[in-house]
């Protein structure tokens, strides 16, 4: 391996060297500074004489005295079922003091993509004890659902509850089936601060969750170009989990939007020409990669879900992040602000939520029948309970129907009711219908267009005070 | 893809500089968009830059690894499609690779480097039935025979377009049937040719054909609000654009599905994996309408998922629609959906950047609106070359930005097609669907496709449209006073208008995708429908003016049952029965 003090420009996180044989496009590089410190590098552009290398850890240090090595070979992640009860940092090096990890396989960080021939289509729910998830955006194992937060919003908590939930009923109910796979969460901390990360610490120790994660940890003060590799080592890890060991993998990477800096940062340092807000052209692209990389492969057991968390900057989600997230992802869960400072919890805003693989993981025999019909019938009272809203403000109560008042009881009662079950609380997916029939019962019954008539009759409240009864045992 | 015959390459070139899809070569002796196989390993690309001894080339699979000083090899041909029997039933990547083939080859759910496969099956054998005989003459794309591609599709083999020249003819000097796989000849001409079931077309070049003719046949969709107020003619265009979560996918999926098209191009251009899956899943166990087989012996798809290679997406619209052209050329109804036209754009943005050209508006470049003008003109209704009538219809998905219809994508492709189904996320977000809104949308065909549902469904169609359109609009009007005043301060005949148009709303323009009824609804059934809610409409005004309080005329009981048309399947004797309950009700309220 040929070393070189060639380097001839350094600028942002790049560095240019000189060299005389040739360097394969995404190598891995490793840069010695002349205080002796290590830094790693990926080549970004490679041609004839010279290579661009992007450095992970920043270029403070290095000089034109630098040596540079070029490792021959694109960047790798050690892979081994030991890895799980392990804190890595943003490269995937332990920073927990445990035992060396000995990998029994190294695998391309990039990973190729998956021929859609081979997918198996996701369909089957994943109960996260969530109502406002699993009744009205349910989840499916191998499905990219993500987090729309905003700062200050209580995403981590809403992540964490689905983290620990989404495990518990999962192994009790396999208990009797031979192949059942086991769970895993692979946690992908990006730029979040070390107050956030000691939050999912404590929780995962808490609930002795740490046991089945694996966590990767690039924090605030890590170096920004980092976070552009640790998602792809998390994936890495993920697929080889679920598609060479069988666990069903559920992947948290926190925050998106970091990640997306990074890329900006990146693509200004090597002056591309900018797409919207500065961003550089190729993130759908490159977000695609990333995403792309849940689901579920023919004849393999595993599965990969992925809940990322993005943070809209101003709560706006036409913001190009949130904005390419959402065309790639199967749907996306909004926290709101509004709900929050209500104190809901957790504050998810149904109306924008959306899960795109929900029709095909619920129904007879999936879930129940009912389903589909209540969680319409549910979205279509509170769209027109919130539409009401707006007007009460102007007219006041007294001056609406009959009808347009049930309708605003409908909303008030969606959400105490059905929405704020509290971070702690696991409901099962029978309750969280329950309640929603609870709630639809307040509505005449010749409002109910989008339920089946077999269900009305089975499920509908004739009597209210059927209701004041749940209520109060509430 | 295509180079299914001949791989030999001429005058080698050296990798100069790598920088993600985007290659530079030197001394390589190639012409402009000519197909390379790139570096040791060979992966695919193509010409897209050349500068003095530097040729630019673009990648259709991933480089990681790839060195300067690799070889560059031309194969002298521009990126073409195999054509012939088996491109039904078939998946392919947007280089026509054979996704179930690949799969095999690499022996890994994972899309591998360097392996190539080509579009159709060479080896496989089918039954030639020939339908000329010695000695006649035939024309450029003329018949010589069939074979039955799929249950539902007999491919016709046609003399290549480019085997003679316009208005020459030939004259078959021998023909034969039997069983034959597709490089064999089947028949031979005078002038030399040896007519074979395989052709070979360069995708960026449109089919000749005769000439183009105004559409005046409906595609029927089966879907009520595009039917019935913002029909698509066969061989026409149209454009849906929405925010993500409107419903753009369901849309298409639907399209594909009940269209009365006789072949379907699915082209998915940059989408999920997930979704092509669904496809893949669904497709072979859906009916056709039309006959009952099964949906994928019709359907053609070209899966080039989101992280598959970004050029290899740029070149996926092209395979789709020279595929659909080949079928138009045997006279079929062809239907191309392309999910998402966006994806296509933003792939030549991303290579165009790194080309360092000059962009234009939010830096896609500034031939833009020239590419998307030219993928669409190469829809509409043709006379063939060889005088049949085939026609292929381009429905484009967009994806606006931030759900923002200003941007260049949307704006450039409004200009062109002559549809336009607006996706509207507040619709969407109540679980309106099909979320398409009925206020922006519109259709340019409504006016020469009237006659053909005058013929064939009712003689009144247009003027039910138009009514259902005025109470619509009306509403819209009213809404705003509503949303000031509430709804008790309206007038009465108002406050039933409003009544009316809810029933327009949730009945009519509301379809459930998910019911296994109410998903396709026909023709006749979206008109019955909507005499329905007029009969509802002429009766309740009728009960207003004898002085009924507006109160009672919406709480009539028998009303509601309007929303539950869609799931009936025996809707003629259903609608009868309502129709007759209704007036019945409403005339004993006086």
């Amino acid at each position: 391996m040929k070393e070189y003090q060639t380097i001839t420009e350094i600028s942002g996180p790049l560095v240019y060297a000189e060299v005389d044989e040739a360097i394969g496009y995404d190598e891995i590089v490793e840069i010695e500074t002349a205080q002796g410190e290590t830094l790693r590098g990926q080549v970004l552009e490679s041609s004839e004489g010279v290579v661009a290398i992007q450095v992970f850890e920043g270029t403070s240090g290095i000089d034109q005295n630098a040596s540079v090595r070029f490792l021959g070979e694109t960047m790798k992640m050690p892979v081994t079922e030991d890895l799980l009860g392990r804190v890595l940092d943003g490269s995937g090096r332990p920073i927990d003091d445990g035992p060396e990890i000995v990998p029994e396989e190294r695998q391309d960080i990039v990973g190729a993509a998956i021929n859609p021939y081979s997918r198996e289509y996701p369909e089957e729910f994943i109960e996260t004890g969530v109502s406002a998830i699993d009744g009205m955006n349910t989840l499916v194992r191998g499905q990219k659902l993500p987090i729309f937060s905003s700062s200050g919003q209580p995403h981590s908590e809403l992540a964490m509850q689905i983290a620990r939930q989404a495990s518990v009923p999962e192994e009790e109910e396999e208990g009797d089936d031979e192949e059942g796979s086991e769970f895993a969460v692979i946690f992908g901390a990006m730029g979040i601060t070390q107050e956030e990360a000691n939050e999912f610490m404590e929780d995962f120790e808490r609930t002795g969750a740490l046991e089945r994660s694996v966590v990767f940890m690039n924090l605030a003060d890590d170096p920004a170009v980092e976070r552009t590799v640790t998602p792809r080592m998390v994936l890495t890890t993920a697929e080889y989990l679920a598609f060479e060991k069988d666990y069903h993998v559920l992947v948290i990477l926190t925050d998106m939007t970091n990640y997306c800096e990074a890329l900006r940062e990146i693509g200004a340092a090597r002056e591309e020409v900018p797409g919207r807000r500065g961003y550089p052209g190729y993130m759908y692209t490159d977000l695609a990669q990333l995403y792309e990389r849940a689901g579920r492969i023919q004849g393999r057991e595993g599965s990969v879900t992925q809940i990322p968390i993005l943070t809209m900057p101003g709560d706006d989600d036409t913001h190009p992040i949130p904005d390419l997230t959402g065309y790639i992802t199967e749907g996306q869960i909004y926290v709101d602000p509004d709900l929050n400072s209500q104190g809901l919890e957790p504050p998810v805003n149904v109306l924008p939520s959306l899960s795109r693989l929900m029709d095909d993981g619920i129904g007879e025999g999936l879930t129940r029948g009912d389903h589909g019909g209540v969680s319409d019938q549910m979205y279509a009272a509170y769209a027109e309970g919130e539409d009401l809203r707006d007007l009460v403000n102007i007219v006041g109560r007294e001056a609406l129907s009959e009808r347009d008042n049930k309708y605003l009881d409908f909303a008030d009662a969606f959400e105490t009711e059905f929405i704020d079950q509290g971070f702690e609380t696991d409901r099962g997916l029978e309750e969280t219908l329950d309640i929603g029939w609870d709630l639809l019962s307040m509505l005449p019954k010749e409002e109910l267009n989008r339920v089946d008539e077999e269900f009305i009759e089975e499920y509908y409240r004739e009597d209210d005070s059927e209701r004041e009864v749940v209520e109060a045992a509430d | 893809m295509s180079k299914a015959e001949s791989t030999e390459t001429t005058g080698d070139g050296v990798i100069q500089n790598v920088s993600g899809p985007v290659v530079s070569a030197r001394d390589l002796d190639a012409r402009m968009n000519d197909v390379v196989y790139v570096g040791d390993e060979g992966l695919m690309g193509e010409v897209i830059e050349i500068e003095g001894n530097i040729t630019t080339v673009q990648v259709y699979e991933e480089t990681s690894g790839v060195a300067p000083g690799e070889p560059v090899e031309t194969t002298g041909e521009p990126l073409s499609v195999d054509l012939g029997p088996g491109m039904l039933d078939a998946i392919y990547d947007g280089v026509q690779r054979p996704l179930d083939v690949l799969e095999g080859k690499m022996g890994s759910p994972y899309l591998d480097r360097g392996v190539d496969a080509p579009g159709i099956d060479l080896e496989k054998e089918w039954e030639f039935d020939p339908t000329v005989e010695v000695g006649d003459e035939v024309g450029r794309g003329d018949v010589v025979g069939v074979v039955e591609e799929t249950v539902t599709i007999d491919h016709k083999v046609m003399v290549p377009p480019d085997a003679l020249e316009e208005d020459e003819t030939a004259a078959v000097t021998a023909i034969e049937a039997g069983s034959f796989d597709v490089t064999e000849t089947v028949a031979e001409l005078s002038n030399g040719t040896a007519v074979s079931m395989h052709q070979e077309w360069p995708v960026r070049e449109p089919r000749p054909s005769a000439n183009k003719k105004t559409p005046r046949t409906p595609l029927v969709s089966g879907q009520r609000i595009l039917d019935g107020l913002f029909p698509i003619a066969k061989g026409g265009t149209a454009a849906i654009p929405g925010p993500f979560g409107s419903g753009k996918t369901v849309t298409q999926h639907q399209l594909a599905k009940y269209a009365d098209a006789d072949i379907i191009v699915y082209v998915g251009c940059g989408e999920r994996g997930n979704e092509m899956t669904e496809v893949i899943e669904d497709f072979p166990e859906l009916e056709d309408p039309a006959n009952g087989n099964p949906l994928m012996a019709r359907t053609s798809l070209i899966a080039n998922t989101s992280n598959m290679p970004v050029a290899a997406r740029e070149s996926c619209i092209y395979t789709g629609i020279t595929i659909a052209e080949f079928y138009r050329d045997m006279g079929y109804d062809v239907a191309l959906m392309a999910d998402s036209t966006s994806r296509w754009a933003e792939a030549m943005r991303e290579i165009s950047s790194r080309l360092e050209e000059m962009p234009g508006e939010e830096g896609y470049p500034a031939y833009l609106a020239a590419r998307l003008a030219q993928f669409y003109e190469r829809a509409g209704y043709f006379e063939n070359v060889n005088g049949t009538e085939g026609s292929v219809s381009a429905i484009g998905a967009v994806s606006p930005p931030g759900g923002d219809f200003s941007e260049p994508v949307t704006q450039n492709t409004l200009r062109i097609v002559k549809t336009f189904w607006a996706l509207d996320a507040d619709l969407a977000e109540r679980r309106h669907f099909p979320s398409i809104n009925w206020n922006e949308s519109y259709s340019l065909y409504k006016n020469q496709l009237d006659p053909w549902f005058q013929e064939n469904v009712e003689e009144d169609w247009p003027e039910k449209r138009q009514w259902a359109v005025d109470v619509l609009d009306e509403e819209t009007e009213l809404q705003e006073i509503v949303q000031l005043v509430g709804k008790d301060a309206l007038p009465d005949d108002q406050q039933l208008t409003l009544e009316v148009a809810r029933y327009l709303r949730e009945a009519y323009l509301q379809q459930n995708a998910f019911h296994p009824v109410d998903t396709y609804c026909p023709p006749e059934k979206t008109y019955l429908m909507l005499t329905t809610i007029e009969t509802f409409n002429d009766e309740a005004f009728d009960a207003l003016e004898a002085g009924v309080p507006v109160e009672e005329i919406i709480d009539v009981e028998s009303v509601p049952r309007i929303n539950r048309i869609g799931v009936q399947e025996d809707y003629e004797e259903y609608v009868e029965e309502l129709k007759a309950d209704i007036t019945e009700e409403l005339r004993s309220l006086y």
